[in-house]
């Protein structure tokens, strides 16, 4: 440690730059307390050895023992066990080999502390914004999705993934965007990685935004489609949240939880008047809408909230979704923990061998891993880890809590809706996520469909099928792909379990359509906003007035060429007569995941020009990075170049052109010329796009492994992070405050009023 | 209203007072209430003005108005439209 060159080295700032201010208490616990915190004492075994051996028991019964059915109560012992230990064992020796945080250090909310944007937040108020910020529809979708190949392999990638790769993205990130004043990810990479590596990472992460989004709405879409009690709730929250916004300008400023409460109210009598308004003949005419005028409308709707103030409809939107988020997540826990529903879906399903199962197509390595992409690695956190969260955050040491706990969070979400989706019958799952295409959108359709597939135990009958969307109040559930509809329901039968019994069963569902349709419609409406930024930016190094963002015109067009942008894709999905999303969503999770693989590969070339010391840990970064690299590359190749139509894009554009030639009128599930050209047009766009998405991924890759290799052969790299400060403040790391903290806690408080950190006085 | 506003104001007292007559769990679960109050308002932003009004004070003193509450929150949500947060999946 001591031969390192001192400005390679975290702690090569001089003792002087940190000399702390004699007449204020220490800012950090000192090392040698750390040390003997460090010690195991007997309780502490007793303690982890007992959680160890619960998460053990969990494995066990979820991997190994074959009995006819498996309790839900064992994957939430086998999840909160595992991530105990990651975050107790894997994320602190991150912490001492790799971050290295100093909490004498000034954190940037420290430094550049301006009453708004930075500022010094408590670590559990800051623990629930970060959340709310990363966490949304996805870690809902995804798992449900990857239900198809039984429950293990979705469980054994949300759990093992989250400890080794996704958390250790976001808890790495937010440290090095914390030591570079709050930088974003694209700022790293072009510091780090130079101009093309830069580049590419900024081009990348605005394509990739574009698709995320689209493929989000294509979710929301398919939810609402035909459904006119779906249709007229999550309308109604454009009226609730332009109330609030009006309430919070006019009225009440400030008064951001008062106006929440009110709106959680009206959402939920919104709800409940959709079950009545879709119950009339008026009701039910008006709001039974297609699936393309409900993408038109979402398309409109998104240009309209991207060019209004803030104020008006997307902030108010953004204070209901959190609202809801921290408010679901407890509800779905406790629902789950007071039902305990049995699980009787295998462990691998007889789509677990194969690439062809109707849900999505490709074989479980490696679409797995991209279907199930938030929960596990999720790419798009890094945009969040560096920008807003660094800015607020305390002490450098909190961030393992924030970022690697945040995660962990979502993570267990994730769970949570794999356990709702397995918790339904199988025959209803299937009906309800094979596409239309395959079953004809009937229930006689996709009972025949459902049948001739050969599932052990499934005997699905017609009537399952209409008294289960009658019960909650649809008209039908076949083909409801996406993933929303099926966790809805899943959730509905657990929750009328618990409270209210059947006569709930609709309120229930549409409750969990609303809240992944706000989540949704909140992300859509905040990326269009963040891409316009980027993209007025970017045409602003040639044409300097767009980078004006009060110029309307400017703002206009940019916002228009977006909103095309997504909104392309989006219809493309819709109309799709191949189904929309099974061909669709593996490229939302191959763009999220190469995200991923950017963000992790600026990280592994900033620890290799740390310094010497720390090569010998950059296997922490390199594993999930080579992991989630091969990922994505297979999967992209397979999408290029596979030969099976099902999987491959280019392979499915030639067999329809083929066909085209050919003269043929009807090919495949697509009835009409018109519907072939479709096909052979979306398979264009789909393989263009993921030739695009994995060359950027590679040209990125390659500029960090050439940082990396030169940065290991030098001892280390030039350091850009801010100079340090000397810290004035203090707050323990964790959720609790050790012995030690409170100690010191107890001597900031003492101090005389004038002479305490901001902010700690409220 | 002041009430309200108090709960945003100051985290929850760790000293464990016992007052006396006061029956344990009751002081427990207001104590709890309170607490939760707290966390909410901070986690939604309540508490927004007091901290700009904090950090004025502490920094740039009389001479320099602090904006009224109004025009804080305006500012705020004008300074939202210039610089957009993401929202993720």
């Amino acid at each position: 440690m001591t031969s390192q060159p001192p400005r390679t080295t975290n702690d090569g700032h001089s003792v002087a730059e940190l000399e702390p201010d004699p007449t204020l208490p220490p800012t950090a616990v000192p090392e040698a307390e750390l040390e003997r915190e460090r010690k195991w004492t007997w309780p502490k075994i007793l303690l982890w050895g007992a959680i160890a051996l619960v998460g053990g028991i969990a494995w066990t019964m979820i991997a190994i023992v074959r009995g006819e059915t498996v309790n839900a109560m064992w994957f939430v012992f086998a999840a909160v066990a595992s991530y105990l230990i990651g975050y107790r064992f894997y994320a602190k020796v991150i912490e001492r080999y790799i971050a290295r945080p100093d909490d004498r250090r000034a954190t940037p909310a420290e430094v550049k502390a301006d009453g708004k944007d930075f500022h010094a937040t408590d670590r559990r108020v800051l623990f629930g914004h970060h959340f709310a910020a990363i966490a949304g529809a996805g870690p809902l979708v995804g798992p449900v999705l990857a239900a198809q190949m039984g429950y293990l392999p979705g469980t054994i990638w949300i759990i093992v993934g989250v400890i080794l790769a996704g958390a250790v993205q976001d808890y790495l990130v937010l440290f090095f965007s914390t030591r570079r004043g709050g930088r974003s990810i694209g700022q790293m990479a072009r510091d780090e990685l130079g101009r093309i590596g830069g580049t590419a990472a900024i081009v990348a992460s605005l394509l990739i935004m574009l698709i995320i989004i689209a493929i989000l709405a294509l979710v929301v879409v398919n939810a609402l489609g035909e459904s006119p009690w779906g249709v007229f709730s999550v309308s109604m929250t454009i009226p609730i949240a332009l109330f609030m916004g009006i309430y919070l300008r006019y009225l009440r400023p400030g008064r951001i939880t008062e106006v929440s409460i009110i709106g959680f109210v009206l959402l939920l009598a919104a709800i409940v008047a959709g079950g009545w308004v879709a119950a009339t003949p008026w009701g039910a005419e008006i709001f039974h809408l297609d699936r393309t005028t409900i993408a038109w409308g979402i398309i409109v709707y998104g240009f309209i909230a991207a060019v209004l103030p803030v104020w008006l409809l997307l902030a108010p939107r953004d204070y209901l979704s959190t609202f809801m988020k921290i408010g679901v997540i407890v509800m779905l826990a406790g629902a789950i923990v007071l039902v305990r529903p049995e699980i009787s879906v295998p462990a691998f399903s007889e789509f677990a061998g194969g690439e062809l199962g109707p849900v999505f197509s490709g074989s479980l390595f490696p679409f797995l891993f991209v279907t199930i992409a938030c929960g596990a690695l999720s790419g798009f956190h890094a945009l969040i880890a560096s920008g807003t969260t660094p800015k607020l955050i305390e002490k450098e040491r909190q961030t393992r809590f924030i970022g690697y706990g945040g995660m962990l969070m979502e993570s267990f979400v994730a769970i949570m809706a794999l356990v709702a989706a397995i918790s339904l019958d199988r025959g209803i799952y299937f009906a309800m996520n094979s596409s239309g295409a395959a079953t004809g959108g009937t229930v006689e359709g996709a009972v025949a469909f459902v049948n001739s597939l050969g599932l052990t135990g499934v005997n699905l009958t017609p009537d399952v099928l209409t008294s289960t969307a009658a019960a909650v109040g649809e008209e039908s559930i076949v083909s409801r792909t996406g993933g929303a509809p099926t966790l809805a329901l899943g959730l509905s039968q657990i929750m009328q379990q618990a409270f209210g019994g059947a006569a709930l069963a609709g309120f229930w569902y549409h409750f969990a359509i609303m809240f992944e349709a706000l989540f949704i419609l909140t992300a859509v409406d905040a990326g269009t906003r963040v891409a316009r930024f980027m993209l007025q930016d970017s045409i602003g190094n040639v044409i300097p007035r767009f980078k004006d963002t009060a110029w309307r015109p400017g703002v206009w067009i940019t916002t228009a060429i977006m909103v095309a942008g997504w909104g392309y894709i989006l219809i493309l999905g819709v109309t799709d007569p191949l189904g929309g999303i099974n061909t669709f969503f593996p490229l939302f999770g191959i763009a999220n995941q190469l995200l991923a693989v950017i963000a992790l590969a600026v990280v592994l070339a900033i620890v290799a020009k740390r310094g010497r010391s720390y090569h010998r840990w950059l296997w922490i970064v390199a594993l999930p990075l080579a992991f989630a690299a091969v990922v994505t590359i297979t999967a992209s190749m397979y999408k290029i170049f596979s030969p099976v139509p099902q999987v491959g894009y280019w392979a499915n554009h030639v067999a329809f052109r083929n066909a085209l030639d050919a003269g043929e009128t009807s090919f495949g599930t697509a009835p009409t010329v018109e519907a072939m050209e479709a096909v052979v047009r979306n398979t264009f766009v789909q393989g263009t796009l993921s030739i695009v998405f994995v060359t950027l991924a590679i040209i990125v890759l390659i500029t960090s492994v050439v940082a990396t290799v030169k940065a290991w052969r030098n001892g280390g790299g030039e350091n850009h992070e801010d100079p340090a400060v000397a810290s004035r403040r203090f707050a323990p790391a964790g959720l609790f405050a050790t012995k030690a903290e409170k100690a010191l806690e107890r001597q900031w408080a003492a101090l005389p009023a004038e002479r305490q950190p901001e902010s700690t006085r409220h | 209203m002041s009430d309200v506003t108090d709960t945003t104001e100051r985290r929850p007292a760790r000293t464990s007072e016992v007052r006396a007559g006061a029956p344990v769990a009751l002081d427990l679960l207001i104590r709890g209430c309170r607490g939760i109050a707290w966390y909410v308002h901070n986690l939604m932003g309540d508490n927004a003005y007091r901290v700009y009004l904090d950090h004025h004070l502490a920094n740039h003193g009389a001479e320099h108005p602090p904006l009224t509450e109004r025009e804080f929150w305006r500012e705020r949500m004008d300074d939202q439209d210039r610089n957009p947060g993401a929202r993720c999946c």
